[in-house]
Order: structure tokens, then sequence, then C-alpha cells
């Protein structure tokens, strides 16, 4: 109790604080503020983490009725990712903004929104009243809405925070009318009462009232087709925001599916299969796109859509679990799923800052003119190479882990009685390794084309290597990602408790691979990975005591006899990934502009391409274009004539003050239907 | 520890086999079936030329794809002896340790700043995605037929009853074979020999390399080769004892490596543009697997 009135006076008091001080100050005070509350609510959760409970119940008001704060292991994994990624992106984001330290005003507003952000996403979690939840989220996505459009001065920047609100409300009508619904039924704003409603009422309504929580939190996830404004959104951002969005923000959509999972009794089976079919989709799709972008964190943001994808597939998959009774799937897909949680809040972040540090040193994002950064930026290209082998989910780190888990599940799943259910075994397990491949040739192209070979552009400035106070909480990131791939086992330990939330759903568990052969397997591969370390490392002594001694010539690249500037003869992105998109064009929308070289002395050729969001295309602009056609037609009404206004104005006045006796004229017609 | 041993042993003649056979079958003699071995040991001992363009990424690369090969070959096992490592779902990680080495070979490519080196990288990229499923299908359909997902455990329980299996057993054969090919970058996907820069894959990555780097990238292959005759192998080793499987592990090397060289001598390099066509004709073969595995556990019908 005591820390939560220590929390929110500070919390109040650096809001007011904030705008006074002196600027280079208010970026320490948010640092400060934001890790003393990360530590409290750390101190708070921990315990729960390993197996205590935690409740209080404030009065509240009128309006609202009793207020829960109940933290379960589950709202205690979240809180925890939450603060670390929150954390290490104040701490990036001190250094990032210094560039911008005389826009005061802007980044009194920015720091304001991050501690708002971040006591949002914590309440979030932890508030079981669906009235202050939904207040909580609103400023959640309120606060984020502020920090995407710091550069607010941009035109696409301003649109994409638009976009993001809209969705973000659109999100919250979802989640209104869900917790309305119960509200309706139960009398009472308490998330329990949701456990009543559904224990209640038949499956079908129940699974009704699922779908409806799971399309609120599915658009804040990025769950393909409710993607749309994320590849908007996260470019827009500062990188140290968009770092934190991919990270938690997204996260918290998982943490509200994962939740209503928790309280909503249906179909389990049916539930699980829909999930699973949802991110499949979203993970190939995702990364399908994500290859084809040349703007680094665009194409970061589509893979945030395809990781989604992965961890959806574990909660697809232990969900299933949940409805066949068969502990095994819900411990590998639940345990797969939670992890990824973290692992990809870790590389993702990870890849956000990387790529800050390079659009910060280059001012520009565009894949195609940079090149050969890892000479004047070794560090950075280090750590984005760490998050990408993570991100492609490769051994020995963090990503494997997670992907592992969910592949063991999948392949014990696929022994499924139902036949139905090993097709969408094996269609999941098609979607995860299309996933992985493509992942791999997109970060191949990513890491390559940015930091190898040679500068593609001459940037008016020298490329720089960024800040240490940059590269600390990165390679803080980068050490935490080893040691999750070094060290599982504690991690999986880590999870027992929210699995077992999940577990405690069925009845007659049948166990297949108890939690401690799965620590044993996890050591196995723990093991594995830092053998791998140290093969790798024996090698490369074994190669460098072979070749010490030998002659090393250092000479130009083999140009097969060409032997001028090759700059501009490299591979760019867009070639290396040719082959790929003739493959799959006839999938995706590529808009291609070319200028063909014509005569003798041709001049001005080009050819560009711009690739285009199928699914936005056909869900959001072709839609919004059509009512724009309808509406158009009621543009008269709009004419500019004042005289014509104030009738309406009085047509208006009239209809209200008719409206009552317009009723009982109706309902006095109704019982002269009924006499007849 | 004993497939470690074999797999080695036979990356020592895998690919003067393949050499042999494509001499013979072009009406020359032929080097000795240790001479490739041989060219390798003295590239070890040679120094190197670095391009001025690379960074250190290009000179970790090749020990890091060296090192995932033989993590991969760890993995494998021979019949119901275990391989060094095994744990259930340890194919996974054996996918993805070829993956990681492939990532670094990719990347080593493109250090090089040529761009011949990135044409090259940018198919192998895509030859291995495609790839890949085939490679899960097939594994998910045998542990769908033991019920386990480690290979140990597959290859100990796999024992062929029906006629159906056998046909499964066929094209399984097969469809690794493709794969070895295709990840070893050789006949109808890509041609080893081809003298032109453009039409090359995989040698058109290495362009650059020299030395004791190169050395490690040629043995890789050899190892590559011998890892997966080792997996077809480990079908019809059953659980005999030493004195049979080992001569059937041989035999099944040596027949891998005859079928390897026909398959060059005999054979056109399909054009590039149908390779990836080619290459997912082998998942929908892996789902003939999947299909003739449910039918086999009457699953459907």
């Amino acid at each position: 109790m005591t820390i939560f009135l220590i929390y929110s006076i500070l919390v109040a008091l650096t809001l007011l604080l904030i705008p006074i001080v002196h600027v280079r100050l208010k970026g320490i005070i948010t640092l400060s503020v934001v890790f003393i509350n990360a530590i409290l609510s750390g101190i708070v959760v921990f315990p729960v983490l390993l197996g205590e409970n935690f409740e209080i119940i404030f009065s509240g008001t009128l309006i609202t009725g009793e207020i829960p704060i109940r933290i379960d292991a589950l709202s205690a994994w979240f809180i925890l990712i939450i603060n670390f990624t929150i954390v290490t992106g104040a701490i990036y984001g001190l250094n990032y903004m210094k560039t911008y330290k005389n826009q005061t005003a802007n980044i009194s507003i920015h720091c304001i929104a991050y501690l708002l952000m971040q006591m949002s996403l914590i309440g979030i979690c932890v508030i079981q009243n669906s009235l202050v939840f939904l207040f909580a989220w609103e400023t959640m996505a309120f606060s984020s809405f502020l920090l995407i459009i710091f550069e607010h001065h941009k035109h696409a920047t301003l649109k994409a925070g638009i976009n993001f609100l809209i969705q973000s409300h659109v999100s919250i009508l979802f989640l209104t009318v869900a917790f309305i619904w119960v509200y309706y039924r139960t009398d009472s704003y308490d998330f329990n009462s949701i456990i009543l409603f559904s224990e209640n009422y038949p499956t079908i309504i129940s699974f009704g009232l699922y779908l409806f929580f799971f399309i609120g939190f599915a658009i804040k996830a990025g769950f393909v087709p409710f993607h749309t404004w994320l590849p908007y959104a996260h470019p827009a951002s500062p990188s140290h925001i968009s770092g934190v969005m991919s990270g938690v923000i997204i996260k918290i959509g998982i943490f509200g599916i994962l939740r209503m999972l928790l309280l909503i009794h249906t179909d389990f089976t049916v539930l699980g299969s829909v999930i699973l079919i949802f991110s499949v989709i979203s993970g190939v799709y995702g990364v399908m796109l994500a290859i084809i972008q040349h703007n680094i964190k665009t194409l970061l943001a589509y893979h945030s859509i395809e990781n989604i994808g992965i961890i959806g597939i574990g909660i697809g998959l232990g969900t299933i679990g949940i409805g066949e009774n068969n502990s095994t799937l819900v411990l590998l897909g639940f345990g797969g799923g939670l992890l990824h949680v973290l692992n990809h809040s870790l590389f993702k972040s990870l890849l956000f800052y990387a790529a800050g540090n390079v659009y910060q040193a280059t001012h520009t994002l565009d894949i195609e003119k940079l090149g050969g950064l890892i000479k004047s930026m070794p560090h950075t290209a280090i750590l984005f190479l760490i998050a990408a082998l993570a991100i492609c989910g490769l051994p020995p780190f963090n990503g494997f882990v997670s992907e592992f888990l969910i592949y063991s599940g999948l392949f014990n799943g696929i022994e499924n009685k139902a036949l139905l259910n090993v097709f969408i075994f094996l269609f999941s397990i098609l979607g995860l390794v299309l996933i992985g491949g493509l992942a791999l040739l997109c970060f191949t192209k990513a890491f390559g084309i940015i930091f190898l070979g040679t500068a593609r552009h001459h940037f008016h400035d020298t490329v720089k290597e960024a800040e240490n106070g940059k590269l600390v909480p990165m390679y803080l990131i980068a050490l935490f990602i080893i040691t999750i791939g070094i060290f599982p086992q504690f991690f999986i330990h880590l999870l027992n408790k929210p699995i077992q939330l999940f577990t405690n759903k069925i009845n007659q568990p049948t166990e297949l691979i108890s939690t401690f052969q799965l620590y044993e397997t996890m050591q196995y591969i723990g093991l594995c990975a830092l053998g791998f370390m140290v093969l790798t490392l024996s090698i490369f002594w074994l190669r460098a005591k072979i070749t010490a001694k030998k002659s090393k010539i250092i000479a130009t690249t083999w140009g097969c006899g060409y032997t001028g500037n090759p700059e501009k003869m490299q591979y760019t992105a867009s070639s290396f990934i040719r082959s790929y998109r003739k493959l799959i064009e006839p999938l995706l929308l590529i808009k291609k502009h070319k200028i063909e070289l014509i005569g003798v002395f041709p001049k001005n050729g080009a050819h560009k391409t711009h690739p285009l969001d199928k699914m936005e295309e056909w869900l959001i602009t072709i839609p919004l274009k059509k009512l724009y056609f309808i509406f158009g037609k009621f543009r008269f009404i709009q004419n500019g004539n004042a005289q014509l206004y104030v009738l309406y104005g009085a047509i208006f006045i009239t209809l209200i003050i008719a409206a009552p006796f317009l009723y009982n004229a109706l309902l006095k017609l109704i019982e002269f239907i009924n006499l007849i | 520890m004993i497939s470690l041993v074999l797999i080695l042993i036979a990356s020592l003649f895998f690919m003067g086999i393949i050499i042999r056979t494509k001499s013979i079958t072009s009406g020359r003699k032929g080097p000795g079936i240790f001479q490739p071995m041989k060219d390798i040991v003295r590239l070890w001992k040679k120094g190197a030329v670095y391009s001025e363009t690379t960074s250190f990424i290009f000179q970790i690369a090749p020990s890091i794809y060296f090192a995932s090969i033989l993590m991969a070959v760890l993995v494998i096992p021979f019949g119901s002896y275990g391989g060094v490592i095994s744990f259930n779902g340890d194919f996974v990680f054996f996918a993805y340790v070829l993956a990681l080495g492939k990532f670094f070979s990719i990347i080593g490519a493109l250090d090089t700043g040529s761009s011949f080196e990135g044409m090259g990288a940018s198919r192998e990229a895509l030859y291995s995605l495609l790839a890949e499923p085939a490679f899960f299908i097939l594994m998910g359909s045998f542990a769908l037929f033991t019920g386990h997902t480690s290979f140990v455990d597959i290859f100990t329980s796999l024992h062929f009853g029906t006629y159906i299996s056998y046909a499964l057993g066929i094209l399984a054969t097969f469809i690794l074979i493709m794969i070895a090919m295709i990840e070893n970058s050789r006949m109808p996907i890509d041609d080893p020999k081809t003298h032109l820069e453009l039409t090359m894959v995989h040698e058109v990555m290495i362009l650059d390399n020299s030395g004791f780097d190169l050395g490690l990238i040629l043995y890789g292959t050899h190892l590559k080769f011998a890892m997966y005759g080792a997996l077809i192998a480990n079908f019809f080793t059953d659980s005999f004892p030493f004195y049979i499987s080992i001569p059937i592990f041989l035999a099944v090397q040596f027949i891998f490596a005859i079928i390897v060289g026909m398959l060059e001598s005999f054979n056109a390099r399909f054009r590039m543009g149908n390779n990836a066509q080619f290459i997912f004709t082998l998942t929908s073969l892996s789902l003939l697997i999947f299909f003739g595995v449910l039918l086999i556990l009457k699953k459907i019908i």
C-alpha cells in the first residue's frame, strides 16, 4: 500500500516538476523517476512471479465501484519486461534526444508522456476493474500518441500519429463494447464477473465475447489484418520510442489476449485454432512484407508483426492444449509464447536503437543509401548483428530458445487425435519454417546492405560511432540476449508460475512432458549453445595459430577483371531481394515507376518500386474511398450558404422539441395497429 | 560419437568418389579419391589475400560456417547410437544451426562489396529458405509416424512394415538427396564447375576467400555431404550389430556419392528462374510423405 502511495506521489510530483526545470534536467529526472518506479514495482512484483499472490481492493467511487488491484504471475512477468525495456529506452532516449535539446516545450511533453506511458502500462497489467482499465488503456494510447508525434512539424509523422490514434480508438471501442456487454449482464465492473458471465452463458456467446476482446487487443498487438498502424507509427517516432513501442506497447495487446484467456471459459480447441491461423498469417505476411521494405524502421515494424505472429502461434498452441486437456502443449505453447514476449522485447528494442544510431549518424533510414557502416560504427554493427541473429531464431541466442519451445509443441501436437488439428499444426509448422527462412533473407539483406560493403552514398558529415551513453543500454540488452541463449532453464523456471495459471485450467491433465524434463532439455540447449561458442572459438584459435606465420596480402575485391571503383556496382537491397520479389509478386502489391532509357543519349533513366500493403489497400484505403464517395453525395448540404445553415439549425431545434410528440404519435400508431 | 567418427571418415573420400564418377562417365580416368582432400590440406597451408573492402565479418564468417556444420554433424545419430548431442527436438537445432552457418556465409559474401558475390548471396539465401520447409515436414511426418521428436528415437523406432512405408522410405531418401544437393549447391540447382560468375550460386560467394578460409569452406561442403549421407544411411542401418551396420553406412555413402556424380554427369543445370519452383516441389513431395504417414496411421480413410 505504501509503495502504491510513494509511486503515485512520485509520478505526480515529477509531472509537475518537469515543465519547470532546465531542459538538461528534464531527461535526467524522467530517467531517474522511471528507474525508481521500475524498482518499486519490481519489488512488489518479483515475489508474485515466484508464487505469492497480491491483491488490494480500493473502495473506488460511486461510478466505478470497487477497484481491485490483483497481481498474478502473468502481470508480474509482463511488468518486469515492461520495466526493463522502458528503463533501457529511457537511458537510450536521454542520449538520443540531445540533438533536439532546443525544443524545450516539446521535450517537456515528451518526458511527461513517457512517464505516463510507464504508469499506464503497469496499470493495465494490474487493474481489474473494467472502467478503470479502459481509463488506463486510453492514457496509454494517448501518451504513446504524444510520444510518436515528437517531430510533429513533419507531415508524415503527424499523419502516422493520427492514424495510430484512430486505430487505438477502434481498439478501445471493441474493448468498451465487450466490457459493457459483461457489465450489462452481471452488473459489475470487476474482472471476476467476466468469469461468471462466461460460465453462465453458452459457449458460443462467451466465444463471441472473446472475439470482441481479441479484436480489440489484436489491433494493439498488430495481428494481421489489424496491423496497418504499425508500419507508419514506428518509423515516425524517435528511435527509443519505436523500440519501446515494439518492445512493450504492442505486447500489452498480447497481455490482454492472455488475460482474457484466463478469464473466459469457452471452447478452447476452436479458439486455439482461430488464434493459430490468425498468427500464422500474421507471421508469414509480416515477414513477407518486411523483406521488400527499404526503410530500416518500416522493415523492423513489419518484423514486429511477424514476431507477434510467432508469439500468437505459441498462445494458440497452448490454447488448443487447454481444450484438449494436454498439459504438454500448454507448457510448450505458453512457455514459448511468453518467453518470446521477453525475447522479442529485447532484440527488437536493440534493433530499433541500432537503427536510431544509424539515423543520427547518417540522417537517413533508406537502406539503399547506406553501406559499409561497419567500419565507422563497429559497435552498432556488432549489436545489430547480435540482434539480427537472435530475431532470426538462430542458436546460440535467445530467439532460438522460444522458437524451439514452440516447434517442440507443434511436433508434439501433430500426434493429435483429431485430423483437423493435425492439419492446423502442419500448417503452423510450415508457417513457422517459412517465417524463419524469410527472416534470414530479410536480415542478411538488412545487415549486409547497411553495414557491409562500401558506402553507397556520400554523406555531408563524416559518419561517427554513437556515444557511449547510447551504447551502454544496448550492450546491456545484448548481454541479456546471450544470457537467455546460454541459460534458458533459468528463465523457463521463472515462467513456471505464469504457465501454471494456464495449466490450472485443465481439468484432468495428461502429463506427457513434465516441467522437469523441460528444464533438462533447456539446460541441454544452453549447453549446446555454449558448446557451439567454444567450438567456434577453438576453430578461430586454430585458424589464428595456423595462419599467424602465413602471408597476408590486402588487395581489391575480385571484380571479374574490372578494376575501377566498384562502389556503384555493388549489390543493393532491391537487387538482393529481386529474385524473391519476382517470386512473391502475385501475392503482394508493388507499384513500379519506370522511366525507360530512350534514344542515343538517354537521360534520367529510373526505376522505383513502392511496396504497398495489400491488406491495408483492401481493408482501409479502398473502403475509405467508397465512404468518401457515398458521403460525397451529401456534400450539397454543406454549401457554405449561411441562410441554409440557419435553416438546418431551425430544423434541428424543431425536431428536438417535437421529439416527445413524435414519440407519442408513434406509440399511438403502434397501439392502433395492435387494435386492428 | 561413432557417427561423428564415421562421418569424418566418409567426408575424406566422398568428394573424391563424386569426381571419380564424373570422370569415368565422361571417359576420363580421373584423380585418386583422396585428391580433393589433398587440395584442401594444401589450401590450409597457404597464405591468404583479403579484399580491402572487407571487415572482420569476412574473417570470422568461414570459421563460424564451418563450426555450424561441425555442430550439425554432432547431432546426427548412428542407428540406435545417439549423436554427441541428442535431445527431444534436436532436428530443429540441426536445421537452425545450419541456418546460422548460412547466415554467416551470406554476410561474409556481402562483406566484399562485390556485385557477383551479392548475387550469389541473394540466390543462396532464397534457395535455402525454400528448401527448409521440405526438411521440416519430412521430420514432422516421421515424428508423427514414430511418436518421437529426436533423431535417434525416430531412427530407432522407424520400422518399415507395409508397402506404403517402403514407398515413403524411398521418397524420403530422394528428398534428402535433393536437399543435400541444394544445401551444397550442386547440380540441378547450381553447377560448381561453371566458369561464368553470373551463373554461379555458391562458388561466386566464395570468390574472395583464399587460403585457410577457403579450405575450411570446401571441407565444410565435404562434411555436409557426408552428413546428409549419414542421415540417409540411418534409414537402412536399423539396429544391426556394428559389423553389419558400419559396412551398410559406408556402402550408402558410396552409393550416394555415385548418385551425385551420375546426377552431375547426366543432368543439366536448371534455368535460374526455375530453381525456386523446383525446390518448392520438394515441399509438396514431403507433403506426400506426410499424407502417406496419415494413411499408415489410418487417420484418413
